[in-house]
């Protein structure tokens, strides 16, 4: 769905972000996008759909080259910003202005998680808080049936039943024909939703795995205090005890634990991408 | 300080549906909830919903008929319990073993205790 291979950016001259990238997302999951702040997330979000053009390298979307902006590639991607303007319209309006670029937009679908998300259509968006203009947002994004939907900290600003929704409403919205990616630090919210990991840094790409091959990897548990030895690559203590990210050569089933995962990739980052390099020759 | 560790989130999901298959909420031969309507429910990826309902048709407490849906087995309650048996002597049995050894309680005063549960939650 989305392939890229040695891409190179740079805002300054001087100092770029991305110099020799290389990432693969497949369609029928939600990828989640990681990364620290300043690694570069929305700026290869904004690569991919085209809002950025490389420096180098190349990226195919949904095989069109992205920078072309070609209609019949924007009409199949909906990217959901974690900062917006909205128009001062009402919800109506704004479904009747923007829906006709989106051909499988549906109507019904856009009502029924509008009322989900406890949200009247015929109010003026510039009347919303933050977090409703969002679920708006989200509603329409998902309406819209794209086949790649981009959401930018979809999270934020969603009170505590709406998370809930919208995990509801994102376990509905998924198909084998999606590509779903969403960039967060908020990875406790979407902890079972997202089933594949990118972790981005320092223009590279450490791990970009589906969660079941991260576990077969890798198990998330506890160990005893003294243990130490080196299949272990990151452990913290707590109050769930001891708590380790290790070696999983006993074929053991965990749960990964995605800040975990976080915090091992950044402490071992070459053992890290040598782990699971040799998946790919495997 | 240990505590148990979570399990994989589809073991999770598959004993969900265990559960509802002991209690009789659903019944042999009954169709259970399609994988869509199972992760919306629980709020979690269709594909790790799939894997679980992967994981109970191998075991055959659940089957497919193409292009219907999933349906309780024949004898899933006892298929159930072959599975928790073998979870319970792998996974929660060492940690209680290992207890009983730390606070050196010895297996003839388990027997009294367990005899005295067998007695008072006799089934009906």
């Amino acid at each position: 769905m989305i392939e890229i291979n040695d891409l190179a950016f740079s805002y300054k001259k001087k100092k770029p972000l991305f110099s020799k990238l290389n990432l693969q997302l497949s369609e029928g999951r939600i990828h989640g996008l990681l990364g620290k702040n300043g690694a570069g997330k929305t700026t290869l979000l904004k690569l991919i759909s085209g809002l950025l053009f490389p420096d180098g390298g190349e990226i195919k979307t949904l095989g069109y080259k992205p920078a072309n902006r070609k209609p019949s590639m924007l009409q199949d991607i909906y990217f959901l910003f974690e900062e917006f303007t909205l128009p001062d319209f009402s919800i109506q309006k704004f479904k009747e202005i923007y829906s006709v670029f989106y051909p499988n937009f549906n109507e019904n679908q856009f009502n029924e998680y509008l009322s989900e998300f406890e949200i009247h259509d015929n109010e003026k968006l510039n009347s919303l808080s933050y977090g409703q203009k969002k679920k708006v947002l989200i509603a329409f994004g998902l309406a819209c049936n794209t086949k790649l939907l981009i959401m930018d900290e979809p999270t934020n600003g969603l009170d505590i039943p709406s998370k809930s929704q919208f995990r509801k409403i994102m376990a509905g919205a998924i198909d084998e024909s999606k590509c779903v990616i969403i960039s967060t630090h908020q990875v406790r919210d979407l902890d079972n939703l997202i089933d594949s990991i990118t972790i981005l840094d320092q223009q590279d790409v450490i791990i970009s795995q589906p969660i079941e091959k991260i576990t077969e990897k890798l198990c998330f548990k506890a160990i005893s205090q003294n243990d130490t030895n080196d299949k272990i690559y990151y452990s913290e203590n707590g109050l769930r005890g001891h708590w380790a990210v290790v070696e999983n050569d006993k074929n053991e089933d965990s749960k990964l634990d995605i800040e975990m995962l976080f915090h091992a990739t950044f402490a071992n980052k070459k053992r890290m991408q040598d782990l699971f390099n040799n998946i790919k020759n495997s | 300080m240990e505590f148990k560790e979570p399990q994989a989130i589809y073991l999770q999901i598959a004993e969900f549906v265990c559960e509802k298959i002991l209690l009789e909420n659903w019944k042999t031969d009954e169709k259970i909830p399609s994988v869509r309507e199972l992760a919306v429910e629980l709020e979690v990826n269709p594909n790790t919903a799939m894997r679980a309902y992967e994981f109970l048709q191998n075991r055959e407490i659940i089957y497919n008929k193409r292009g219907i849906g999933f349906f309780v087995s024949q004898d899933a309650k006892g298929k159930v319990s072959v599975f928790r048996k073998q979870q319970f002597l792998e996974s929660e049995l060492p940690v209680f073993l290992k207890n009983m050894n730390i606070l050196n309680i010895s297996i003839q005063e388990i027997e009294t205790y367990y005899t005295e549960f067998i007695k008072s939650n006799k089934p009906k």
